[in-house]
């Protein structure tokens, strides 16, 4: 691949989002319209990756190399594999949506949000995409700004609270993970390109160091419980396309940097931490359940519910067999896409009603009835109904989780009984019950946004259906990490053997 | 007779910079003097003399001169052309500054100037005594500078502070030189090193009291916990340009007396300074960024966080390596266009009879000026450390130098340190941004402000996004190769 379709994924967007800057700023038409434009250009680039991927290797494709800082050995390159693939394309998708959604709903600083929106785009695609990790770790961290901006200036009434709690959550962390960056480097022949860093072997004490050290910066961001008390605050503030994005993307990048840095480069310590994640993960599914069934703000509901589900996800990816790993990647997906509509739903009627507590809902179902079709199907995928793409994932995340310890599927599972309880019931609440007066006479989902919540219809069926037009992406590429994470660890007790006797 | 005469002028050839600049400092004042409705051109003069001298200092090959007094070596060139980066900024800054404070006098820039021919020397100082000499030089001229505005109360308090404090801290100086002299019998600094091996004196407790004095006058200069006290009160009354100065220029001449003497004079002591650096390190971190958290005044704040970010730059001192100095020195260039570019914001918003510095006056400056809320959302992040601006790339550098060296908690107390300024520096882009205005402030971006912006702002994106260059000069200026 000659021409350089990441650079271009990266970079077109944020030019594309300062080239607003030469539209008259009254001129908000014109700047909704010339966003759009770039986000779909954007996603149309980003087909190719689709198609062109090559399914049967695990090696990165679409790679570009250049030198960026040589004093330090630090190169600007990128390329995709089999597990990032997906992520950028839902990346370019989603920003789709997140500007749809915000059409009417942003009516200040309707300029710089948009700019926002489109540089978060670029930013987020260079996570998936870069190899160098240092690259990664600027893209990370640039992340920070659009985000604290977005839910900073478009967000709620507790805004202020919820972004500073976000941005120093994700910064604290962010920077011990610098830390282990560092002291990889250091060790690791002085580079920081992430295949070159997993062909070394690094001391067991130092691997767990250095897993903790990551793991405070990707705990956070997933975020694992205890440390995800800043994303219903983060969500509930947020304006809709942040939700949606931040539901959809951002806290994808956790459990994308625990696949991609933690678990090839510190194989032993993956294995040795194995059972400490599994159970924080499986606190965090029923945590997250059990405090969904107290809430009373809609968007805190799905909030948390988020982190009920992001707790399947680490779970999968840290029972280290391939169903489970696959599992979780699917998920993330699949999270992505439902957590994303509901929120994309929740900000279409929250524009309506200026209300996210459920209380002052009832009845929508006779009301919107077109809408409340839309909400029970994502409510449904949520739960994960057969046929839809929740029960693909969570179905091979119990499998795999199965085969490592039958325990820790049964806890899950209790996760997925919460799941259908609390979801089934915000439905009810919110669309059966006697009509709230508040609710009485609320117009019907416009074209514009039936055409938001569409592609994400799509996804729900097209994944629950025929799963492997996804999971077909994974599988080289999942076996190769097994393998590594398996295979390094046999192989180091193999040498142990060889050096007692 | 011929040649020797050659000779005696070419043993001028490593303080030709210092020299130009004594003689524009003079034409400072004559213009003054003579033309005194010239005196627009008071600010643009001394930018043009002091880019000459950017011009000389970036020519200059290799030389020691007047016996090993002068060194002229690529590290002392890095830190000179920080100096004169500082009084570029300031110069064009202070174009946009007299309007609103009326200070139009010329000895403001030649004084300028001559603190900047103290900062070369420093820079350049081979020998104690001439450190000293470029010491006094530099500080004389900013006590007169903080001192300025003479009708304004807080400014001639400031100056006598400085004044006083100074002299005490150059006093300490002193004595700590003298006893090192009593005990090696010389003042130069790659000597003393010498002398400490062959006079057996590594294990001397007075040569190492004379060392503790003269750390603690660095200290004083660098502002470096606990012997910052003076810099918020200083920093606060001082006229708002000379305060972007000091934390620039006079800083960076500190850090290069700092690294020269500990890395030439005392190597062998590096198991004593080193802790002991480490522990003020972290003290100056603790200190410079929880107290920046209570200020009201954003002058106040950028007083404390300039303590903070001496903390940061001495990490790199403090490793006693060669990665750790240029560490150091990219870190004090990237620190130089971010602070310069949050002050030249502060100037910009000033206007006669309302300084602005008051936290609550930037609410809603986003809205009222996007394009200063934009720039000052910038040097906030990079003040930060956020990527991709110059202010991640100078941490990351001190990071890696002080992890490589050893210092594993000194690091970790810097990245806990800097999160906790994210919480201050973040308060004004929150302001900025997610309040409403107060007032309509209508800004006036003159040509000197705009250029002061203008510069900065390449210093922190282009640093930030093409570090590479900057990292390679650093990393080659390194001492005694």
């Amino acid at each position: 691949m000659s021409a350089p379709l990441l650079s271009a994924l990266i970079f077109f967007p944020i030019i594309g989002g300062f080239s607003l800057l030469i539209v008259k700023r009254e001129d908000v038409q014109a700047i909704k319209i010339m966003a759009l434009i770039i986000s779909l250009i954007e996603f149309v680039l980003s087909i190719p990756l689709f198609f062109m991927f090559d399914k049967t290797t695990y090696l990165m494709q679409f790679t570009e190399h250049h030198s960026w800082i040589p004093a330090f050995n630090i190169n600007y390159s990128l390329g995709v594999d089999g597990i990032s693939v997906l992520f950028v394309l839902l990346s370019t998708l989603v920003t789709i949506l997140a500007i749809l959604v915000s059409w009417e709903a942003i009516e200040k600083k309707v300029l710089e949000f948009f700019l926002s929106i489109l540089v978060l785009e670029g930013v987020m695609i260079g996570v998936f995409c870069a190899t160098d990790i240092f690259l990664f770790y600027i893209f990370w961290e640039v992340m920070l700004i659009p985000m604290f901006l977005i839910i900073g200036i478009w967000g709620g009434p507790n805004r202020i609270y919820a972004t500073i709690k976000f941005f120093l959550y994700t910064l604290i962390g962010s920077l011990l993970m610098l830390v282990g960056i560092i002291a990889l480097y250091m060790k690791g022949g002085h580079t920081f390109d992430v295949i070159e860093l997993a062909r070394h072997s690094y001391p067991i004490k130092f691997q767990i160091w250095l897993f903790l050290a990551f793991f405070a910066a990707f705990a956070v961001k997933v975020p694992m419980w205890p440390v995800h008390t800043w994303l219903p605050d983060a969500h509930t503030e947020a304006p809709a396309a942040g939700s949606v994005i931040l539901a959809a993307v951002l806290i994808k990048m956790g459990a994308y940097g625990f696949l991609r840095f933690s678990m090839p480069i510190l194989p032993q310590a993956t294995q040795a931490m194995m059972v400490p994640m599994i159970v924080l993960s499986l606190i965090g599914i029923v945590y997250g359940a059990v405090i969904c069934l107290a809430q009373k703000d809609l968007k805190r509901l799905i909030a948390y519910s988020s982190v009920s589900h992001m707790g399947y996800i680490t779970l999968g990816i840290f029972c280290l067999n391939s169903q489970s790993v696959e599992g979780g990647i699917l998920q993330m997906i699949n999270h992505g896409v439902v957590t994303g509509a509901l929120f994309l739903c929740i900000g279409m009627v929250y524009e309506r009603t200026h209300t996210r507590v459920i209380k002052d809902y009832g009845g929508l179902a006779s009301t919107m009835p077109v809408f409340g079709s839309f909400f029970l199907l994502f409510t449904l995928a949520a739960v994960g109904l057969p046929a839809t793409n929740g029960f693909i994932g969570e179905f091979l995340i119990l499998l795999g989780s199965f085969i490592y310890r039958p325990w820790a599927a049964f806890f899950a599972a209790t996760g997925l009984v919460l799941g259908a309880w609390y979801m089934l019931w915000l439905y009810q609440r919110v669309f059966f019950n006697p009509i709230n007066k508040k609710v009485v006479g609320l117009p019907e989902l416009t074209t514009r946004e039936i055409i938001t919540l569409l592609p994400m219809v799509g996804l729900v069926f097209w994944i629950g259906l025929y799963p492997d037009a996804m999971l077909s992406f994974m599988h080289v590429s999942v076996t190769h990490l097994i393998d590594q994470v398996q295979g390094s660890a046999g192989a180091a007790k193999q040498v142990a053997a060889i050096v007692l006797h | 007779m011929i040649n020797t005469a050659l000779v005696s002028w070419k043993a001028f050839g490593p303080i030709v910079p210092e020299m130009f600049l004594v003689c524009i400092g003079l034409f400072l004042i004559g213009l003054d003097v003579f033309a005194p409705k010239r005196r627009e051109f008071l600010p643009w003069l001394t930018v043009i003399g002091c880019l000459a001298a950017l011009l000389m200092v970036a020519g200059e090959k290799d030389i020691v001169g007047f016996g090993g007094m002068i060194i002229c070596d690529s590290y002392a060139a890095f830190f000179k052309v920080i100096c004169l980066i500082g009084v570029i900024l300031t110069a064009l800054m202070s174009e946009h500054f007299r309007r609103t404070e009326g200070l139009n006098q010329g000895e403001y820039y030649s004084l300028m100037v001559f603190s900047a021919v103290g900062m070369l020397l420093m820079a350049s100082a081979g020998d104690l005594m001439v450190l000293y000499l470029g010491l006094e030089l530099m500080a004389l001229s900013i006590y007169c500078l903080v001192g300025m505005p003479r009708n304004d109360g807080r400014s001639a308090e400031a100056a006598m502070k400085y004044l006083l404090m100074g002299g005490f801290a150059s006093a300490i100086l002193l004595y700590g030189i003298s006893i090192v002299y009593g005990l090696t019998g010389t003042t130069n600094i790659s000597q003393i090193a010498k002398f400490t091996v062959s006079g057996n004196l590594l294990h001397n407790p007075a040569l190492l009291a004379g060392l503790g004095l003269m750390l603690a006058a660095f200290c004083f200069k660098v502002a470096i916990a606990p012997f910052h006290f003076w810099t918020p009160d200083v920093y606060d009354g001082a006229p708002t340009a000379i305060t972007a100065f000091m934390s620039v220029g006079p800083k960076a001449a500190g850090f290069a007396v700092f690294g020269r003497v500990l890395l030439t004079g005392f190597p062998q002591f590096h198991d004593q300074w080193g802790i002991l650096l480490a522990s003020l390190a972290l003290l100056t971190m603790a200190i410079g960024n929880i107290t920046a958290l209570s200020q009201t005044s954003i002058k106040r704040m950028l007083a404390y966080s300039a303590v903070a970010h001496a903390g940061y730059s001495l990490l790199g001192v403090l490793s006693g390596t060669a990665e750790g100095l240029s560490a150091t020195m990219t870190y004090l260039l990237t620190y130089g266009f971010m602070n310069m570019g949050a002050f030249a914001i502060l100037v910009l918003l000033a206007s006669p009879g309302n300084r602005r510095e008051s936290l609550e006056d930037y609410k809603g400056l986003a809205k009222t000026n996007p394009m200063a809320a934009f720039l000052m959302l910038i040097f906030m992040f990079s003040l930060t450390g956020i990527p991709p601006t110059a202010g991640f790339v100078g941490k990351f550098y001190l990071l890696k130098a002080a992890f490589g060296a050893g210092y594993t908690m000194t690091v970790i107390g810097l990245v806990i340190f800097s999160s906790i300024s994210a919480f201050f520096y973040l308060r004004v882009v929150r302001y900025m941004y997610m309040s409403d205005p107060q007032e309509n402030i209508s800004l006036d971006f003159t040509p000197g402000i705009s250029a002061a912006l203008g510069i900065a702002l390449l210093g922190v994106l282009g640093i930030g996004l093409l570090p590479g260059s900057v990292i390679g000069q650093a990393a080659t200026a390194l001492l005694g190769q």
